[in-house]
């Protein structure tokens, strides 16, 4: 996966827990474009940790002077974020990965229905300025939970097609109200946490709509969980994951060659074949089917983790 | 007159599932002839596809009509032909909501030119069910001159529009809504094979 | 660099020739004796020097005549080239994604100037001076998609992605080995594929679809095609196939090696920023096989590929009818003796 170090060129604050962060190349050459709905990776150089954190474009995709994402500190998580909120300054350099989608507009849409619920607004805000400068028919529906929380208002123009629903102040998103009566032609784009997701998709199936209109971004960060080891068919080698590490960086860090692009369990490169497994593999992925979760012939190692006698992988 | 059982063929020819019911959702349902069956089984298998039902049924000389009409959908109409019902189609369709089913039965050039309207009109495949009920006849698009031809049972055939000598592929357009035929006697003028018939 | 451009017709009288550097420099297909489907992807755009693996989009003697005949083709058959109306964002993806490839690889024959959406394209061997406004169509002639690709070699396919599949919604096809853009337009990956024999069966597509979903923003790849034509004729089309048909059927023992053709497609694949869509280009390359024989390791090895080839294959390629000329032929020039590995010439 190809990457050039980048200058952080702005740091502001939307709101307690929220940043925006600006980057540009420090010789001022013109970023690769990208489509609504992109992120990239960002390494964070953490003392002897490399951290990899995926994070949604936010700015125009058509301007390549530079590219913006909105961080969120969790400070339960494994750290990247907290990086992001803590060490980095201005000024300083780091190493962003070139743009992917996994998460485009179907450009055939008669109309477009974006929902985002809490940090889940940064992929909609990158499609929302797509569909502005295309004149394409959209509306958004963002929902948080506090004003004071919801970084989304101060990314979001105030139009008469862009709702914002404050929880707190008694104003819930009604998705039923929102899905019914659209028109044929609509396509529906929701990102936040998984309960957004599945409460759209529930919705939409109670009404009766087609699944193939429903398009989601899950944001997966790798769920920690208790440590445990996988042997590698080709090596013999044996490697350990820690609670809060994924298989992937323990690969990287044994120097295994692998394969990345979204560290999310979305996108398929990091696809492994299991040569035998004696337990259970906890698949947290979007990418393989529900067939290969079944059989545990095939393991994601960005999301997924193993309880068990012994794991070997085919790397 | 059952539904038609095709022979497997190449990925690109459509495959006919069947009326599956979707429940009380809004409903479109185009037959034609023998394919007014298919929606008296539908409704048998759930009455609740009906109250939100709007039935156009092309009789083709069938007397199917009386009995759909009597299963008491939300409106019913009877055309003369597919031509005819086009602009109302048409309307219906772009008012149509999201969550509006398409159940088509008949032969493949009415499954098939209702599928492309319904696509071109935004909705998506998997929201349109089909059911083959009728002739065989195929819907064939000369790749020479580009003319349709309607109800073709022979293969090869004669393109209605520049005359040359077509063989049937089983190359499927949803977009045209038709097979592909290609002139049969381009390397060999006038050797053209005897027509056979078109089989499922 | 510069380049003769020939002066020569891929209709008609048929005039169209190689130079001894553009024999040399053939992409021959084969790296080995034999010959069956596989997903033969690698990574495209800086290739070995002189080959036309070295630049993104290879510009040989053969581009002025080729935009010509392209010309032709269109003027008789304008549903040659088409668009449906979600892809012109895509479409200016490819006029980028060509202009700047362009004029980078090639200078003295290319050159673009931006000054914000304000662009200013110079192309010099088809005498085209153009300012317009990217985004804007009303400045171009045609649609985005169509006046860069009547200025580029080979067949361009643009594909949408979404639902996991890749769906042909755009492209200029005037060079297509039998297929015809008007009647596949909307279709997916596997549709499209459809009648191609025994591929679908060893899962060819579905590991290639898997592939090309994942092609990232800066790395295209590429794969070789090939089939055989009589005569160098680039519009193929099924369209008008009554027409070329015919001339299937001249094929003599005494003219084989001057009117039989290798026809070699070089097909790369873009990731469009914009639109996330995909750029297929399919560029074809012709050779004769009185031409092809004069490497003698590709001699000994088309006559090996072509006389083992299972007959799906030959048949589906549509030389059944020409196979045994073909290998009696070409049958002369192979010795039996071994041949080295890949695709290039023995020095």
């Amino acid at each position: 996966m190809s990457a050039q170090m980048l200058r952080v060129t702005e740091i502001e604050a939307l709101s307690p827990l929220v940043k925006r962060f600006r980057f540009e190349h420090p010789g001022g050459k013109k970023l690769p474009l990208f489509s609504g709905g992109a992120h990239v990776v960002v390494e964070m150089p953490d003392g002897d940790l490399l951290r990899r954190n995926a994070y949604s474009l936010i700015s125009d995709p058509q301007d390549g002077s530079g590219y913006e994402i909105a961080v969120r500190r969790e400070d339960g998580g494994r750290g990247g974020s907290r990086f992001m909120h803590s060490n980095v300054g201005q000024g300083d350099t780091l190493r962003i990965s070139t743009p992917l989608n996994l998460f485009s507009l179907d450009a055939r849409a008669r109309k477009h229905v974006l929902i985002a619920g809490g940090i889940g607004i940064t992929p909609i805000i990158a499609q929302m300025r797509q569909l502005l400068r295309m004149q394409d028919r959209f509306e958004i529906h963002y929902a948080a939970r506090l004003r004071s929380e919801a970084a989304g208002l101060r990314l979001l123009p105030r139009l008469p097609h862009i709702h914002s629903h404050i929880s707190d102040e008694g104003d819930r998103m009604d998705l039923g109200a929102i899905l019914d009566r659209q028109p044929i032609g609509t396509h529906v784009y929701t990102c936040g946490p998984e309960g957004l997701i599945t409460a759209v998709a529930q919705c939409a199936a109670r009404l009766g709509w087609p699944r193939g209109s429903l398009h989601s971004e899950v944001f997966l960060a790798p769920p920690p969980g208790r440590a445990f080891e996988v042997t590698l068919a080709k090596s013999g080698r044996t490697v350990t994951v820690g609670p809060h590490q994924s298989l992937l960086e323990a690969l990287e860090e044994a120097q295994v060659e692998i394969d990345w692009s979204c560290r999310g369990g979305a996108c398929g490169r990091c696809e492994t074949d299991v040569v035998s497994c004696h337990g259970r593999i906890e698949h947290n992925d979007h990418w393989l089917s529900e067939d290969e979760h079944s059989s545990q012939t095939k393991i994601m190692p960005c999301v997924s983790r193993f309880r068990g006698r012994e794991l070997i992988i085919d790397r | 007159m059952p539904a038609t059982k095709f022979t497997p063929s190449i990925i690109s020819r459509p495959i006919y599932g069947g009326l599956t019911p979707h429940g009380t959702v809004p409903a479109l349902m185009l037959a034609s002839g023998p394919g007014g069956e298919a929606l008296l089984d539908l409704i048998a298998a759930d009455p609740a596809v009906l109250p939100h039902a709007t039935v156009i049924y092309i009789p083709e000389g069938s007397d199917l009509g009386p009995r759909l009409e009597a299963q008491g959908p939300a409106s019913y109409v009877e055309a003369a032909s597919y031509a005819s019902i086009l602009p109302r189609f048409r309307k219906l369709l772009a008012e149509a909501p999201m969550n509006t089913r398409l159940y088509l039965a008949g032969t493949e050039g009415l499954i098939g030119q209702a599928t492309a309207e319904a696509l071109a009109a935004g909705m998506l495949l998997e929201a349109i069910e089909a059911e083959h009920r009728g002739s065989l006849a195929r819907r064939m698009q000369c790749v020479h001159c580009k003319g349709i031809t309607e109800d073709v049972t022979t293969d090869p055939f004669t393109c209605s529009h520049c005359g040359l000598s077509l063989f049937v592929r089983d190359h499927y357009s949803r977009r045209y809504a038709a097979f592909q035929g290609v002139c049969v006697d381009a390397e060999t003028p006038g050797e053209v094979p005897p027509k056979q018939e078109i089989k499922a | 660099m510069t380049i003769q451009f020939n002066d020569e017709t891929f209709r008609d009288d048929y005039s169209y020739h190689n130079s001894p550097a553009a024999i040399r420099r053939f992409p021959f297909p084969f790296d080995k004796d034999d010959y069956m489907y596989a997903v033969n992807m690698e990574p495209h755009g800086s290739g070995r020097a002189g080959s036309p693996f070295e630049n993104r989009f290879d510009v040989d003697e053969h581009y002025v005549a080729e935009m010509r005949d392209r010309e032709i083709t269109l003027k008789e058959d304008p549903l040659r080239c088409q668009s449906l109306p979600h892809m012109e964002l895509a479409g200016w993806d490819l006029l980028e994604l060509i202009m700047e490839a362009k004029s980078e690889d090639y200078p003295e024959l290319f050159s673009l100037h931006r000054d914000g959406d304000r662009w200013h394209w110079i192309n010099r061997p088809l005498g085209i001076d153009h300012k317009f406004t990217f985004l804007d169509p009303t400045t171009l002639p045609y649609g985005p998609m169509e006046y860069i690709t009547r200025q580029a070699q080979g067949d361009f396919a643009v594909l949408d992605q979404r639902d996991g599949n890749l769906w042909m919604e755009a492209g200029m096809v005037t060079s297509q080995a039998d297929w015809s853009l008007d009647f596949d337009i909307g279709m997916n990956f596997f549709e499209w594929h459809a009648p191609v024999p025994l591929a679908h069966e060893m899962g060819i597509f579905q590991r290639a679809l898997k592939f090309l979903l994942a092609i990232q923003q800066d790395a295209p790849s590429r794969r070789l095609n090939w089939t055989m034509t009589v005569n160098p004729r680039l519009d193929t089309s099924p369209e008008n196939y009554h027409k070329w048909g015919p001339e299937k059927r001249t094929l003599t023992p005494e003219n084989t090696g001057e009117k039989q053709y290798l026809r070699v497609e070089l097909q790369t694949f873009f990731r469009l920023p914009r639109s996330n869509g995909l750029a297929f280009p399919i560029r074809c390359y012709l050779i004769s096989l009185q031409d092809l024989v004069t490497v003698p390791k590709w001699g000994r090895r088309l006559h090996r590929v072509i006389r083992d080839l299972p007959d799906e294959l030959a048949e589906y390629k549509g030389f059944t009818v020409n196979r045994p000329l073909i290998v009696e032929y070409l049958s002369r020039f192979d010795d039996g003796k071994p041949t080295s590995p890949g695709i290039f010439p023995d020095e």
